[in-house]
């Protein structure tokens, strides 16, 4: 077989192919739920009515996206420059880390939370920066760095949570002491369980969209990722841009740390992300790497998560199943977005 | 400086060293494979999750060890086919897919493991692979326990290292393998299917991953853990790179490696490990693994064509 290219492909192509995605994740979601014994019907069901079939559902699917927010800006960002920075889990902790830092001190009430979210991202970007100059200068490929990042990152958090940042209340806990009330960032509405941090996630989307469209910069970005060789040729400085996507996507990574502290926890511990810096990855291609495109993404893989919790102490059906799911879905618009734009043909 | 010559000439040491060795160089030698074929695999990880849980149940369920092994090669060599079909055919991202096909066979285990045990807290132990000791030779100094008093499947990792080395450079297939990652336009001009090429060789290679992690249910563990792989698949990818894509360089690596793990651990019972945290231990394969990358960087022999898809009539 072979790959033919489509000149113009037709509405039916660009709609249909990706719908085509989303049904078969459902079907391989069914398929799942029979497996485990439970009704396929139902189980959809209440995966969906987990998610959004109340207000407490859905607030909380909002609070599970944020992370997923800033870590899938932070993805798209990178795999746009074609830089494959696969280590959003350790920036995210690298940003949690200073923000207990800074959050757990004696900064005046007014400066505490930018100089936390400063500082967080600040510390992200030099955590993803070690990777990048190991590739521009040694030609190391940064996949496997800024994965082997994230185990280093995850022990030092461990190494910090049972030394130096160790909560003296904390009964022997890993944990670190409580963020100042000062420190925390305030509720969106009052009584509604819902943080700043998301209002936050929003406008960084918006900020991410404006950098990269409208921005020499965001322009240098995107003619790398296309061609690095053909935008060396036409003057861009690769390492250059290369360096500056690396600032700005590991910055954006460490806000989900600082975020997920100073908004949901109020302290820190080790299982502070389930994840967020991989599943990043899954919101940045479903939301093929468009930052605005992240939000309704994360949405999407929070409400699966939020869900499949919910679906799974009511029917039993492992909560693993979302994970799956994710990663189907992941395959199927990978390769959906392909057939939009290539037809098989044979020989 | 004694407790470190004591370790280092204790043969308990050695053992270790080339027991931790044994699923790396399964899995080195499998993304090897893939990676001569110019396929980049990041299912190994995931590979491995699922190696490690399907060769564990099938013993759990009462079948036989090499049985495990069995099926755990062919539950690597599934999702192998997965990424294969995805990046050589289509030749969609091979970081993208390969990450997915982690997560994907990572969930499967874990879903399969609670669907199968839904209320057990600690899992079933069965009963591993014995020690087989060789006769005579295990009863040389120092070198005897450490290479031939091992359980069969170390000995399986070097005959399988020593078995693709055999393939890869002494057979018209181990060339037209990695003529596949070099040129795949001459492999073509040749009449070869550098489509079918490029598959077998992700689907052996997979298989291979998923073997090195059922070692560690079946000869190490006993016993199937979450997070029981711990990123050993991405150090594996960059032992790829150390040993030059070569396996006897590669197998040397993964020794070296495991040397220096298997050091780490007893150096924690050491005075040292008094005053270090034990943390900084535990990061030290991770850290060596990145020192490894960047050593061997400047002299890296890469195939020309991994990562770059093929499509036939194309230039």
């Amino acid at each position: 077989m072979r790959l033919e290219p489509i000149a113009n492909p037709s509405v039916l192509r660009r709609l249909g192919l990706p719908a085509s995605a989303l049904l078969a994740t459902i079907a391989v979601a069914s398929g799942l739920a029979a497996v485990a014994g439970a009704d396929p019907l139902a189980t959809l069901g209440l995966i969906v009515k987990g998610a959004a079939g109340s207000r407490f559902a859905a607030l909380e699917t909002l609070n599970r996206a944020t992370p997923l927010i800033f870590t899938g800006l932070a993805v798209a960002v990178a795999f746009r420059a074609r830089l494959w920075n696969i280590g959003a889990e350790a920036q995210l902790y690298a940003g949690a880390i200073m923000a207990v830092l800074l959050g757990t001190g004696a900064l005046p009430g007014a400066v505490a939370l930018p100089a936390m979210a400063l500082a967080a991202m600040v510390a992200g970007a030099l955590v993803l920066l070690g990777p990048v100059l190991l590739k521009t200068r040694f030609g190391v490929d940064e996949v496997v760095t800024t994965l082997l990042f994230n185990f280093i990152m995850l022990l030092f958090v461990s190494y910090l949570l049972e030394g130096p940042l160790k909560d003296p209340m904390g009964m022997g806990w890993p944990k670190s002491a409580a963020l100042a009330k000062e420190a925390r960032l305030p509720r969106i509405v009052d009584g509604l369980r819902l943080h700043w941090g998301f209002g936050l996630a929003l406008i960084a989307a918006l900020t991410v969209w404006v950098i990269e469209r409208r921005t020499a910069f965001g322009y240098e970005m995107r003619a790398v990722g296309l061609n690095p060789r053909a935008a060396r040729f036409a003057g861009v400085p690769v390492n250059a841009v290369l360096v500056k996507t690396a600032l700005l996507s590991g910055g954006l990574a460490a806000l989900a740390g600082f975020s997920e502290v100073a908004g949901l926890k109020g302290h820190l511990t080790l299982d502070l992300s389930p994840g967020f810096g991989y599943t990043g990855i899954v919101v940045a291609m479903l939301a093929l790497l468009n930052p605005l495109a992240v939000v309704p993404a994360a949405l999407f893989v929070a409400g699966v998560f939020v869900g499949a919790d919910s679906m799974s102490r009511a029917a039993g059906v492992p909560t693993y199943i979302a994970d799956m799911l994710l990663a189907s879905s992941l395959l199927f618009m990978v390769l959906a977005i392909l057939l939009v734009r290539f037809r098989v043909v044979r020989g | 400086m004694t407790a470190l010559l004591d370790i280092l000439l204790s043969a308990t040491f050695w053992a270790a060293a080339v027991r931790i060795a044994s699923p790396l160089i399964f899995a080195t030698m499998g993304e090897l494979i893939c990676e001569r074929a110019g396929v980049l695999n990041l299912g190994i990880e995931g590979i491995m999750v699922i190696g490690a849980f399907s060769g564990w149940i099938t013993v759990w369920a009462g079948a036989g060890l090499w049985e495990g092994v069995a099926v755990a090669m062919l539950a690597g060599m599934l999702f192998g086919l997965l990424h294969a079909v995805l990046v050589v055919p289509f030749g969609l991202s091979q970081h993208v897919v390969g990450l997915g096909v982690t997560l994907l066979a990572t969930s499967t285990s874990y879903f399969a493991y609670r669907l199968m045990l839904p209320q057990v807290t600690s899992p079933p132990k069965i009963e591993p692979f014995a020690v087989w000791e060789v006769p005579v030779l295990s009863d040389i100094p120092l070198i005897g326990p450490a290479l031939f008093a091992q359980t069969p499947l170390t000995y399986a990792a070097f005959a399988v290292a020593a078995l693709v080395a055999l393939v890869l450079w002494r057979t018209p297939l181990g060339l037209a393998i990695r003529a596949a990652g070099e040129n795949p336009s001459a492999v073509d001009a040749q009449g070869l299917s550098v489509t079918g090429l490029r598959i077998g060789a992700v689907v052996v290679g997979s298989g291979l991953m998923a073997v090195g992690g059922a070692f560690l249910t079946l000869s190490a563990f006993s016993s199937f853990f979450f997070e029981m792989v711990n990123g050993r698949g991405w150090i594996c990818i960059a032992l790829v790179v150390f040993g030059a894509w070569r396996p006897g360089k590669a197998v040397l690596g993964a020794l070296l490696f495991a040397a220096f793990d298997a050091l780490q651990v007893r150096l924690q019972q050491t005075p040292l490990g008094q005053v270090v945290p034990y943390q900084l231990f535990l990061m030290a394969p991770y850290v060596l693994s990145i020192a490894a990358l960047v050593l061997m960087s400047r002299r890296a022999s890469v195939p020309a064509a991994l990562m770059q898809p093929f499509n036939r009539g194309e230039r």
